[in-house]
């Protein structure tokens, strides 16, 4: 168990040392967003790695949390870490939501109630008037963290999103190795089973599936806060696919697959900008790839390689 | 004339869309459930099949100066071989392993297809015209009907039909329900399952092919109308519960209609509606109206 844990201890050094040093040599802006959306496949890989649930509608949480705080951020006043945490709070309210209703179905069903509620999601966001429809809610301000850092310095801004990220990383990690994740692990090994054991599946299913929309809408937030705005882009279907993406890559059910999955979407998408649409199609061929050769992604294939699991 | 302060003009004309619409909800949930029956996997590419099938029929129309017919009947049959390279190349390692890889697969696959030909053709649609025989319309007295609509209902309806009769009725129909229920006892008596698989799923993509067909002079043919029409027709199928084939024809048409009726009376809700209906069904009845929970 301790032996276990020491490589767990050097990656996460690893990854903390990387995004402290890397803004030297690196766009913080670029990394900012690589932060938010591994914190993003970090959320969704805690229901499917771990609970055995594949969401499709990942993008409901992620939009609802940046559309709530950009809106209460620009138009109520709120400060910024007021709007995150409200953000967050709206998010966790409509996983609440989309959990009772999606946990009734397993398997591809949950996907396609998961994906159905997503889109009904994206409609209403398609016609609300304060979605500000195809524009978005663009200039939302960074505002002043607790009333004194001032965000619109970009230094701070990272310092914030950083501590954001390694906060929902770490009690990811927390949850995960809980006797709440033990359970959650042995629901996706073999449900029946564990009813017999005397555990209310559903009840631990509904718990994971608001912890993941909560942690998902944090990563929402604090995105809309850092690139002060929030649009359809982050509830559309596709970002759904795209949090898919980087959790298969990196490697389902593994610790630190999601960030190592999302710096590589996120920086492929940056590099691969000006080719359009051939995005897509890149993106889908390493769905394709992944799904017949790489399985266990490039974290699942390491921890082979070392024979620990990361 | 008014019908709940509604012109009957209108009524009726959004009923008409409503139907036009359920056909196609029908004819895809289908393909989805006979697929889903025997190799068990939720095909995303369906969407994008179903594009292939619209873009087929263009093709061969502005290429090759084939029309209407010959490309609902060349369409199916291209797309349906295409659907059977992808079977024997890729969806056949997955069915040992959990059903989800099936689904993030074909989801994929639809990703690829849909951005090579938005690369291709762009964003916008290319219009394709109404086939002459089918041109024109009828005056019924409460309103106007123009006949190709009238012939895609009436065609889809024949279509779901004799797929329920196919399935439900013929010897070949119950060796797929028997190879549904215990595929190795199917194989057991000298069946070749394997095939069959490759076959239902050539079918299920031609049914979706066919579709696009008939789709093309009604709505536009562009690289994205199959995206957003799949996760309806997702919704459609967990409203129905993909156990009965009946099941899916009924609640595809159903659906088509009370979503009509909802944009005469509530057309702000026309996009959710279904959507909606999907939430409350899962409260009542989790397994769908015609479906029964494993």
């Amino acid at each position: 168990m301790t032996q276990s844990k020491t490589h767990e201890r050097v990656a996460f050094g690893v990854m903390v040392a990387f995004f402290v040093l890397a803004p030297l040599v690196v766009y913080p802006v670029f990394l900012m967003k690589v932060m938010c959306f591994a914190l993003f496949a970090c959320a969704f890989n805690l229901l499917i790695g771990y609970g055995g649930l594949l969401s499709f509608g990942h993008a409901m949480f992620l939009g609802t949390a940046g559309y709530a705080a950009a809106h209460s951020a620009k138009v109520w006043g709120f400060s910024p870490e007021v709007a995150i945490v409200f953000g967050t709070a709206c998010a966790c309210a409509l996983g609440g939501i989309a959990g009772v209703l999606a946990i009734r179905r397993q398997g591809i069903y949950f996907a396609m109630i998961t994906l159905a509620l997503a889109q009904m999601i994206f409609f209403y966001y398609l016609q609300a008037p304060f979605t500000g429809g195809e524009d978005g809610i663009q200039a939302v301000p960074r505002g002043r963290l607790l009333g004194l850092l001032d965000l619109s310095n970009i230094w701070a801004m990272y310092a914030v999103v950083l501590v954001v990220f390694l906060a929902g990383f770490l009690f990811i990690y927390r949850a995960i190795h809980s006797p709440f994740g033990q359970v959650l692990k042995s629901i996706r090994e073999n449900e029946p089973r564990a009813v017999s054991l005397g555990y209310d599946t559903t009840r631990y299913k509904l718990l994971a599936f608001i912890l993941s929309a909560t942690l998902a809408g944090l990563a929402g937030a604090t995105k809309a806060i850092v690139f002060q705005l929030a649009s359809l882009t982050d509830v559309h279907w596709s970002m759904s696919g795209e949090v898919v993406l980087m959790t298969l890559l990196g490697g389902l059910g593994t610790i630190f697959g999601p960030v190592v999955g999302a710096l590589v979407v996120v920086s492929l998408e940056n590099y691969l900008a000006q080719l359009g649409a051939w995005v897509t199609v890149v993106q889908g061929g390493i769905f394709v790839l992944c799904v017949l050769t790489f399985r266990r992604g490039i974290v699942g294939e390491l921890g082979r390689l070392i024979r620990r699991p990361l | 004339m008014e019908i709940f302060g509604v012109p009957t003009q209108a009524l009726f004309g959004q009923l008409l869309i409503g139907l036009i619409n359920g056909s196609f909800y029908a004819l895809l949930s289908l393909g989805l459930a006979v697929i889903f029956g025997l190799l068990n996997i939720i095909n995303f590419t369906h969407g994008a099949q179903y594009m292939l099938g619209a873009f087929c029929a263009y093709l061969l129309l502005e290429k090759l100066g084939l029309g209407y017919w010959w490309a609902l009947v060349i369409a199916p049959v291209l797309v349906g071989a295409l659907g059977i390279i992808i079977e024997r190349t890729m969806l056949k390692q997955l069915y040992k392993l959990d059903h989800l890889y099936g689904l993030l697969l074909t989801f994929g696959l639809a990703l690829v297809i849909q951005g090579v030909f938005r690369n291709q053709y762009g964003s916008s649609g290319q219009p394709y015209a109404i086939p002459p025989a089918l041109a024109g319309g009828h005056n019924l007295g409460f309103m106007f009907l123009p006949t190709y609509r009238a012939w895609v209902i009436v065609a889809s309806v024949v279509i779901c039909f004799g797929t329920w009769f196919l399935i439900e009725r013929t010897k070949l129909g119950s060796y797929l329900r028997a190879a549904t229920e215990n595929p190795e006892l199917v194989q057991a008596f000298g069946i070749n399952v394997p095939r069959m698989i490759t076959l239902t799923y050539g079918f299920g993509v031609a049914l979706a092919a066919l579709a696009g067909v008939m789709a093309g002079p009604i709505y536009q043919v562009s690289p994205q109308m199959g995206a957003d029409l799949i996760i309806v027709v997702f919704a459609v199928v967990v409203i129905g519960g993909m156990g009965s084939i009946m099941g899916s024809i009924l609640t595809g048409f159903g659906l088509g209609v009370l979503e009509g009726l909802t944009k005469v009376f509530y057309p702000e809700a026309s996009n959710t509606v279904i959507f909606i209906v999907m939430a409350l069904v899962l409260l009542v009845k989790p397994a769908g109206l015609f479906g029964t929970q494993k």
